[in-house]
């Protein structure tokens, strides 16, 4: 278990600096980048200025290393646009976004996996059909809309819960709704097929010969199966959440990580830019580890 | 006579509406004595598993008993709610499954899967149990106990996972054991283990035990009383031994002389006729990679591996699972690329050819798999499937299609069969065609890759009788990789007996069973199931 862990480890860290180097190249590779920063109505002189100034006059591979050493201690420099450090703008932003993917993670599990289950136990009755509608209007809807509906019965209509903002945790209940039912489909459908299949093998009517009640059968033989490749997907969803709630940040008004992406990039704001896609493609890298790991501890199988 | 353990009294399963019979069991009426061990033999589809699910209440839901009843301790058994069935499965009745890999749960370790048995009743404290389970893997003679109870499935063996089923059916002490083709998937040395293994439970723990099989050897060596069951209805019923030795029902007649004997038939040499085939020095290592930071692992599949076929004459190759006949007839055909030796088709250097001359020499070696489901595309006709290959090579269209009907005419099947789809055909129908496809490319050698492994006994029979016949009229040189040692002695001129890569024997068949030379062969000769009723 102990050398698979170091293995995969040393894999996610070659993922990583492939990663970083990946998004410095990209915004170098997008154009004179002293122009961009000093702007269309920049004289040359100005332009060579910055130039110097950040250090763009130097070779790529200087630069990558001055980029690099000052990333790892978590310095990516200045925002164009807010003057102040990028830093302080993605730890203002990215505990809004987080909170707003955990959460909603968290609705797209709990929801998913029991209806899942049960649509696999119920198959092909009402509970399965209607568990079927639930995901296929998940994947239909689009979560702007969506949104928009539970705001207005739930805030609009009922008045239960606040519009917009990120104040309390009032605020994350709709959007960690919207998002979480957004990423809800894909797992419930994997773990009808998973529990399907398993419940067919051979071993879950090993169980049953043993003449252990149905519930154990269910969770320790079939589900803690069928919920092996369910982990790896919600990694992948927890990433997409987090790139992806661009919309949801729109809608409610969230000030998170989304929203500051968006219109750093309308801005040009370049540092801020890559910086997100780093700490982003940093965040998917941890997470794909910790589901490998959480995977290998589950099935002994993948620990060789 | 003391009373029966169990009474099955008029059973009948019905099948879902659209089968082929509207009962999977029909009528069936058998006693289970006490102490005993009653084999349920038939082909597939015979109804002889569901009877046995019937007896532990696990028949799959399509399935519904309609009449009859199951007597046990007292109760109709068809009688129980599930939750009555709870109290009695594992307890008083456990069971043994076919394939030891996928009936146990591949994330749960060996130790606590059998301990799971007495807390499904609530027996022990959880520290008594872990102790059971290494006294009963003592028990079924699991090498390290106390490191194995430790160990998931993946980890043990074939033979090892069977004897932790067995720990686990017997952690109660059951009085009745049900099992379910246990040794089928098992290698024929381990199969004798666990046979015995079983019987030696059976007589020290005074169990009864209701056996299902294909395989009249097992019979042989393990049942005291026997059913013959056919279409799911009981043919024939009685003492083992009379039984086998003097079968009433035409259908257990049938079925005893389809078994191939071991005394395998007297047979001219070939040594004089021109060479087809030959294999020099084959030698095949598999690395299984390690990951990007893993070391790899290497595995010698094919070690110097030589044999020589003649035309008109079939070599066996014979040997346990992950011993290399396999890999190596993947060789021969070039379906892989050895790292060393040679293999010729007659004069010509097979293994130097360039790929456009391969694909041009090709037709001269076919392949017969083993899967007749899995080795014929299901969205094919059977003429298309046969017609393809010649046509690649240029035959033409009209040429090709009148000659698939001739072939099928030849392996036994109406023309008619040329328009229909794979799915319309019965396992032994679809080896036919397998069979008919090789032969549309005028090979001068045919392998034969386990080509009748997964066929009833009776079909079996016609198959190797088609192989052979086919043999002499087309003067082909036949390749014939087995584990069945019956087989071989049936259909071969000559053995090659394969023990972890290397040929360890190469004789005359006749020669081979008469006196084996190498300690392997004898260990396989002596492991194969019923050898004090293999009369001729």
């Amino acid at each position: 278990m102990l050398r698979f862990m170091i293995q995969r480890s040393l894999v996610a860290l070659a993922v990583a600096v492939t990663v970083s180097v990946a998004s410095f190249m990209l915004l170098h590779l997008s154009g004179d980048l002293a122009t961009a920063i000093a702007g269309p109505e920049a004289t040359s002189v100005q332009v060579e200025a910055i130039r110097v100034q950040y250090g763009l006059n130097q070779p790529l591979l200087a630069q990558f290393f001055a980029w690099g050493a000052k990333a790892i201690r978590l310095d990516f420099g200045n925002s164009f646009y807010f003057r102040e450090s990028v830093i302080d703008l993605l730890a203002a932003r990215l505990p809004i976004t987080l909170f707003l993917g955990v959460v909603a993670l968290a609705v797209a599990l709990f929801v998913a996996i029991p209806l899942g289950v049960l649509a696999a136990v119920r198959r092909d009755t009402w509970i399965d059909r209607a568990a079927l509608s639930v995901s296929v209007l998940g994947q239909a809807m689009p979560s702007f809309w969506f949104g928009l509906t539970l705001i207005m019965i739930f805030s609009v209509n009922l008045r239960w819960l606040p519009v917009s903002g990120n104040t309390t945790w009032k605020h994350f209940v709709l959007p960690a709704i919207a998002l979480g039912y957004y990423a809800m489909p894909a797992v419930m459908r994997l773990t009808r097929n998973g529990m399907l299949e398993v419940l067919a093998s051979d071993y879950v009517r090993t169980a049953r010969a043993k003449g252990l009640p149905p519930r154990k059968i269910l969770i320790r033989h079939a589900l803690r199966n069928a919920v092996i490749p369910v982990i790896a997907l919600a990694a992948v969803q927890f990433g997409f959440m987090l790139g992806g709630s661009i919309v949801i940040e729109a809608v409610f008004s969230l000030q998170g990580l989304g929203q500051l992406a968006w219109e750093s990039i309308a801005r040009n704001d370049f540092p801020v830019v890559q910086a997100i896609v780093l700490v982003l493609a940093m965040i998917y890298i941890a997470l794909t580890l910790a589901a490998d790991l959480l995977n290998a501890f589950l099935d002994p199988r993948l620990r060789q | 006579m003391n009373e029966p353990v169990v009474r099955i009294r008029n059973l009948t399963l019905a099948l879902p509406k659209g089968s082929d019979r509207p009962h999977a069991v029909e009528d069936l009426s058998l006693d289970l004595m006490p102490g005993k061990i009653l084999c349920v033999v038939g082909e597939s589809g015979s109804g002889k598993s569901m009877s046995a699910y019937a007896l532990t209440g696990l028949l799959p839901r399509a399935l519904k008993p309609v009449g009859g009843q199951i007597l046990f301790e007292g109760r109709d058994l068809l009688t129980l709610e599930e939750r009555g069935w709870r109290a009695l499965r594992g307890r008083r009745i456990a069971m043994v499954f076919q394939e030891p890999m996928t009936a146990l749960n591949p994330v749960m370790r060996i130790g606590d899967q059998i301990a799971e048995m007495f807390e499904a009743h609530g027996l022990l404290t959880p520290a008594e149990r872990r102790n059971r389970a290494v006294a009963l893997a003592i028990e079924v003679g699991l090498p390290d106990p106390g490191q194995i109870v430790r160990a998931y499935p993946h980890q043990l063996s074939g033979g090892q996972r069977q004897r932790a089923m067995i720990a686990m059916a017997l952690a109660l002490e059951p009085s009745i054991l049900v099992a379910d083709e246990p040794t089928t998937a098992l290698d024929v040395t381990t199969q004798a283990q666990i046979l015995k293994l079983i019987r030696d439970l059976q007589r020290r723990r005074g169990m009864s035990v209701l056996f299902i099989t294909h395989d009249f050897g097992v019979v042989a060596d393990i049942a005291d009383h026997v059913a013959v069951l056919q279409r799911g209805r009981l043919v024939e019923q009685g003492i083992a031994e009379t039984v086998l030795q003097h079968p009433q029902h035409p259908y257990t007649q049938a079925l005893l002389a389809a078994v191939p004997s071991l005394v395998p038939p007297a047979r001219a040499s070939r040594a004089d006729a021109p060479l087809a085939l030959s294999a020099i020095g084959l030698t095949k290592t598999y690395a299984t990679r390690g990951g990007l930071f893993g070391k790899p692992r290497v595995v010698a599949a094919v070690k110097e591996v030589g044999f020589e076929v003649r035309r008109g004459e079939t070599l066996g190759l014979v040997g346990e699972s992950g011993s290399g006949k396999s890999t190596t007839a993947r060789l021969a055909i070039r379906l892989i690329e050895p790292d060393r030796g040679t293999v010729r088709l007659g004069s010509l250097d097979y293994t130097a050819l360039a790929p456009r001359a391969l694909r041009d020499e090709r037709r001269r070696i076919q392949m017969i798999f083993q899967d007749p489901f899995a080795s014929l595309n299901p969205r094919r006709t059977v003429e298309q499937i046969i017609t393809a290959g010649p046509i690649a090579h240029g035959t033409p269209r009209r040429e090709a299609r009148a000659r698939a009907r001739e072939l099928l005419d030849l392996v036994g099947l109406s023309a008619s069969a040329a328009e229909r789809y794979p799915n319309a055909f019965s396992g032994g129908q679809r080896q036919r065609i397998g069979i008919a496809r090789a032969l549309a490319m005028e090979p001068d050698v045919l392998v034969a890759d386990e080509a009748v492994s997964a066929l009833d006994v009776s079909v079996q029979a016609q198959v190797l009788d088609l192989l052979e016949d086919l043999k002499q009229r087309l003067n082909l040189a036949m390749l014939f990789i087995t584990h069945d040692l019956r087989v071989a002695a049936k259909i071969c001129d000559r053995i090659a007996v394969m023990h972890r890569g290397a040929i360890v024997e190469m004789r005359p068949t006749t020669d081979l069973f008469r006196q084996p030379d190498h300690a392997y062969t004898r260990s396989l000769l002596a492991a194969v199931p019923g050898l004090q009723a293999a009369r001729p």
